[in-house]
C-alpha cells in the first residue's frame, strides 16, 4: 500500500516537473534540454576489475569535466548539460546487449559509450550499427579491426591488434639479439583465455619471423596462483627472455614468485596489470626494466596533466595503457559534436576523417583505427615509458638487460 | 625439478587449500549450513587485512589477532540472526540444506555489494614477507609457508579440541545427531552457532593469509567457495583432518601435474581426482558412511 502510494506520488511529481519544464521558454529551439549519454559496463562480475581500471574512471572524469564546462558544446556555441544513464552488465554478454538495446530503444540516448573488453565490444557492435550509433571501442584488442570497419562503418578501434604488439616485441627482441645483449631463446607462457590465446597465437609467427627460438610455450588456466613449477622450468630452459601473456592476478603472482625464486631473465615481459599504478607503487625500484603492452611518452605534458586530474576526480591514477586512450576517444567525441552537432551520422564521419587535439597530442584515425600507439612499454624511472615502435616521436630507449631483483 | 621440490611446492600450495577448506567443513559438518557466502567471507577478511596492514606499525600477522576474532563475532551474529530461525523451522535435514543454500546465496550478494561500495571492483594486493625461504634446498615464499604452518596448526588444534575436550565431544554429538544431542542436555543451537562462528574465524584466518600473496577483488569469493567445497567433499563433510589431508593432496597433485605433464591440465587434474574420490568413496576420504 505504502509503496503504491509512493510510486504514485513520484509519478505525480515527475509529471509536474515535466509540465513545469515544458512551460519554460526554450532557450535554443533546435536543441534538446539535455543530452543523454548512456553506457553499460561491467561494474560487478569477472570483468569488473578491468572496467574499474581502464573504463569507468575515464567516463567519470569526462562527465565531471563536462559538468564543469556546463555541458556539451554545440556548433552554435550553446552548451547543453549531460544526463547520464548507466547500466551494470554484470560481466554478462547477454546483459550488455540487452542494456545497449534499452539505451538505444527505450532511453533514446543521444550517444552510447562502449563497454569494457574485446568480446563485449564485439557483442554490441551489430547493435550500435543497427541503431546508427558511433562505437568508440577502446578496450578491445583485435587483429580483425579492418574487417570490422567494413562490416560496421561507424565502429572505431583504438587499441590495435595482437599482431601489432607481438611484432613490435619481436622486432625489439631481435635487435637486442643482434646487439649481443640476449640470446635468441624465448620462454613463453599464456593464460588459456581470450587475451592470452589471441596474443600467443599472434606471437608464435611474429617470433618465428624475427628469428627467435621459442624453447618453452605453455598455457595455464585462469585462476592459477602458483607459478613455481612454470618459473623453474623457464629458468631451466636457458632462455634470456621470459614472456607471459597474463591477466592481472597472474601478472602480480608471477612478479612476486619470480622474486622469491630469484628468477632473473634478461627480458621480463608480463601481460595486463604491469601498467596499473599500484604495480609500480608496490614494487618501487624493483619494477625498473619490466616490460609489457602499452606505455606513455613520459615527456608529454598534457598526458601528465590528465593523470593528475584523473587522480583528483577518481582518487586513483590511470593505468598506463588503455586509460589515456579511453579519455582521448571521449575528447574526440566531444570535439566532433562541437563541430557538427548531434547528428550521429555526421559525428561518425567527423571522427573518421577529422584531426583532433587530445591528451595524446594531435590525434586522427586511419581507416577508423588509432594506429599511433605504444606497443611495448618498459618501467623506467618510475613510469611506464613507451619503447616500441622505436621510431615514434617520444619513444624511450629500451634498457636491457633488466637488472636482477 | 626434483621430486622433493615438487612435493614441497605442492604442500605449500595445498596448505592454502586446506586452511581455506577447514572452516567450511566445520560449518557444513557441525552447524549443517551449506554456506555459499563462505568465499565472500574470505574476501572480506582479505580486505580487512588489507586495511589493517596499511595502518602504521602494523602487519598482517598482527592483523590476524584482530581479523580472526572479528570473523568469529561476525559468524556468530550471522548464525543467530540469519540462520538460527531456519534451523528452528526446518522439519528435516534436506529442507535445512535447501533453505541455507538459498539464504547464504543471498548473503553472498549482500557481502559482495557492501565490498563493492567500500572498496570498488579493482584488483587489490600488497606485498608482505615475499622473501625466499629454503627448505631442503627448495625455495618457497615465506608468506605461503605461513599459510601451510597456519593450516597445520589450526587443523591439529581444532582436531584436538574436538576429540579431546568435553566441549568438542558435544559439538561432535551435534554433528552426528542434533535431535539425540538435545536429549543428553546439549544446547544444540548454541553449539551450532559456535561451530559456525569458528568456521567463519577460520575463513578470516585464510583470507588474511591469502591477502599476503594473492591478488583479490570484491567479486572473487566464489572461486574460494568452489575450491573449498571440492576439498570438503573430498575430505569427508565435517572432518577437519579430512579437509587438511584433501587440501594437501590437491596441492601435491596440481604441482605434480604442472611439473611433469602440463600446467594447462591442473584444473582437469583437480576435477579428475575429485571424481575418482567420489566414485571410490562417495562419503569422502575420511567421511562416515551415511545410511
Amino acid at each position: 500500500m505504502f509503496t503504491t502510494f509512493r510510486r504514485l506520488s513520484l509519478t505525480v511529481l515527475a509529471g509536474t516537473a515535466a509540465l513545469a519544464l515544458a512551460a519554460l521558454p526554450g532557450s535554443a529551439q533546435d536543441h534538446p534540454d539535455k543530452i543523454k549519454i548512456g553506457y553499460a559496463v561491467s561494474k560487478t562480475g569477472a570483468n569488473a576489475g578491468g572496467a574499474a581500471m581502464t573504463t569507468i574512471p575515464n567516463y567519470k572524469l569526462w562527465l565531471s569535466d563536462l559538468e564543469a564546462k556546463g555541458g556539451l558544446e554545440m556548433p552554435d556555441g550553446t552548451k547543453i548539460p549531460v544526463e547520464l544513464i548507466e547500466y551494470d552488465d554484470r560481466s554478462s554478454a547477454e546483459e550488455v546487449v540487452r542494456a545497449v538495446e534499452r539505451l538505444a530503444g527505450q532511453d533514446e540516448a543521444h550517444f552510447i559509450l562502449p563497454p569494457w573488453g574485446t568480446g563485449f565490444n564485439l557483442a554490441v557492435a551489430p547493435l550500435f550499427d543497427r541503431y546508427g550509433y558511433p562505437q568508440l571501442a577502446v578496450s578491445a584488442v583485435t587483429d580483425k579491426a579492418p574487417d570490422f570497419v567494413k562490416r560496421w562503418p561507424k565502429s572505431f578501434w583504438f587499441l590495435g591488434g595482437g599482431h601489432d604488439y607481438t611484432n613490435a616485441l619481436a622486432t625489439l627482441l631481435a635487435d637486442q639479439v643482434k646487439a649481443g645483449v640476449i640470446n635468441p631463446k624465448v620462454a613463453m607462457i599464456s593464460v588459456a583465455d581470450g587475451f592470452g590465446i589471441d596474443l600467443v597465437t599472434a606471437a608464435r609467427p611474429s617470433f618465428k619471423e624475427a628469428g627467435l627460438d621459442v624453447v618453452m610455450d605453455q598455457t595455464y588456466p585462469v585462476g592459477t596462483q602458483d607459478f613455481t613449477t612454470i618459473l623453474n622450468e623457464a629458468k631451466a630452459s636457458g632462455a634470456d627472455t621470459f614472456v607471459a601473456f597474463s591477466y592481472p592476478p597472474g601478472t602480480f603472482a608471477l612478479t612476486q614468485q619470480a622474486q622469491v625464486n630469484s628468477f632473473n631473465p634478461k627480458v621480463l615481459y608480463l601481460g595486463v596489470g604491469v601498467g596499473f599504478p599500484p604495480y609500480g607503487a608496490n614494487l618501487g625500484e624493483k619494477a625498473e626494466g619490466i616490460m609489457t603492452l602499452g606505455g606513455i611518452d613520459p615527456a608529454n605534458e598534457s598526458n601528465k596533466a590528465y593523470r593528475e586530474r584523473h587522480n583528483e576526480v577518481n582518487g586513483q591514477y590511470p593505468d598506463l595503457w588503455g586509460s589515456v586512450i579511453t579519455y582521448a576517444s571521449l575528447q574526440m567525441l566531444e570535439e566532433a559534436i562541437k563541430r557538427v552537432g548531434l547528428d550521429r551520422e555526421a559525428v561518425s564521419k567527423e571522427l573518421s576523417t577529422g584531426t583532433f587535439e587530445t591528451v595524446l597530442g594531435e590525434t586522427s584515425l586511419e581507416d577508423n583505427q588509432l594506429r599511433d600507439l605504444w606497443f611495448v612499454g618498459q618501467w623506467q624511472n618510475g613510469t611506464l615509458a613507451g619503447v616500441a615502435p622505436a621510431d615514434r616521436k617520444g619513444a624511450s630507449d629500451a634498457k636491457l638487460p633488466k637488472q636482477p631483483w | 625439478m626434483t621430486l622433493t621440490t615438487t612435493l614441497i611446492a605442492g604442500l605449500v600450495l595445498g596448505g592454502t587449500y586446506a586452511l581455506v577448506a577447514m572452516g567450511l567443513t566445520l560449518q557444513y559438518g557441525i552447524a549443517r549450513i551449506m554456506n555459499l557466502a563462505y568465499g565472500d567471507m574470505i574476501i572480506t577478511a582479505a580486505f580487512a587485512a588489507f586495511v589493517v596492514q596499511a595502518l602504521p606499525s602494523m602487519n598482517p600477522l598482527i592483523g590476524l589477532a584482530i581479523v580472526v576474532p572479528g570473523g568469529f563475532v561476525f559468524g556468530y551474529l550471522v548464525y543467530v540472526f540469519l540462520l538460527s530461525p531456519l534451523v528452528k523451522r526446518a522439519p528435516d535435514k534436506a529442507t535445512l540444506e535447501v533453505d541455507s543454500i538459498l539464504t547464504t546465496f543471498g548473503l553472498l550478494f549482500v557481502i559482495q555489494g557492501v565490498l563493492l561500495v567500500l572498496f570498488g571492483s579493482n584488483y587489490t594486493s600488497y606485498t608482505f614477507l615475499n622473501v625466499p625461504v629454503s627448505i631442503f634446498g627448495t625455495t618457497v615464499a615465506a608468506n605461503r609457508l605461513i599459510a601451510l604452518v597456519l593450516a597445520l596448526t589450526f587443523g591439529l588444534l581444532f582436531y584436538a579440541l574436538l576429540t579431546r575436550t568435553r566441549w568438542g565431544t558435544a559439538l561432535r554429538a551435534v554433528a552426528v545427531s542434533p535431535q539425540s544431542a538435545q536429549l543428553v542436555g546439549i544446547n544444540t543451537d548454541r553449539a551450532a552457532a559456535v561451530a559456525f562462528a569458528m568456521g567463519t574465524a577460520l575463513a578470516a584466518a585464510g583470507g588474511t593469509v591469502i591477502s599476503m600473496y594473492q591478488t583479490f577483488t570484491a567479486t572473487g569469493g566464489v572461486v574460494f567457495t568452489m575450491k573449498a567445497l571440492i576439498v570438503v567433499i573430498m575430505g569427508g563433510v565435517g572432518n577437519l583432518l579430512g579437509a587438511l589431508t584433501a587440501g594437501l593432496v590437491l596441492g601435491i597433485v596440481e604441482t605434480t601435474v604442472s611439473t611433469y605433464v602440463d600446467p594447462g591440465l591442473t584444473l582437469a587434474a583437480t576435477y579428475t581426482i575429485f571424481l575418482v574420490v567420489l566414485l571410490w568413496r562417495p562419503e569422502g576420504l575420511f567421511g562416515r558412511r551415511v545410511r
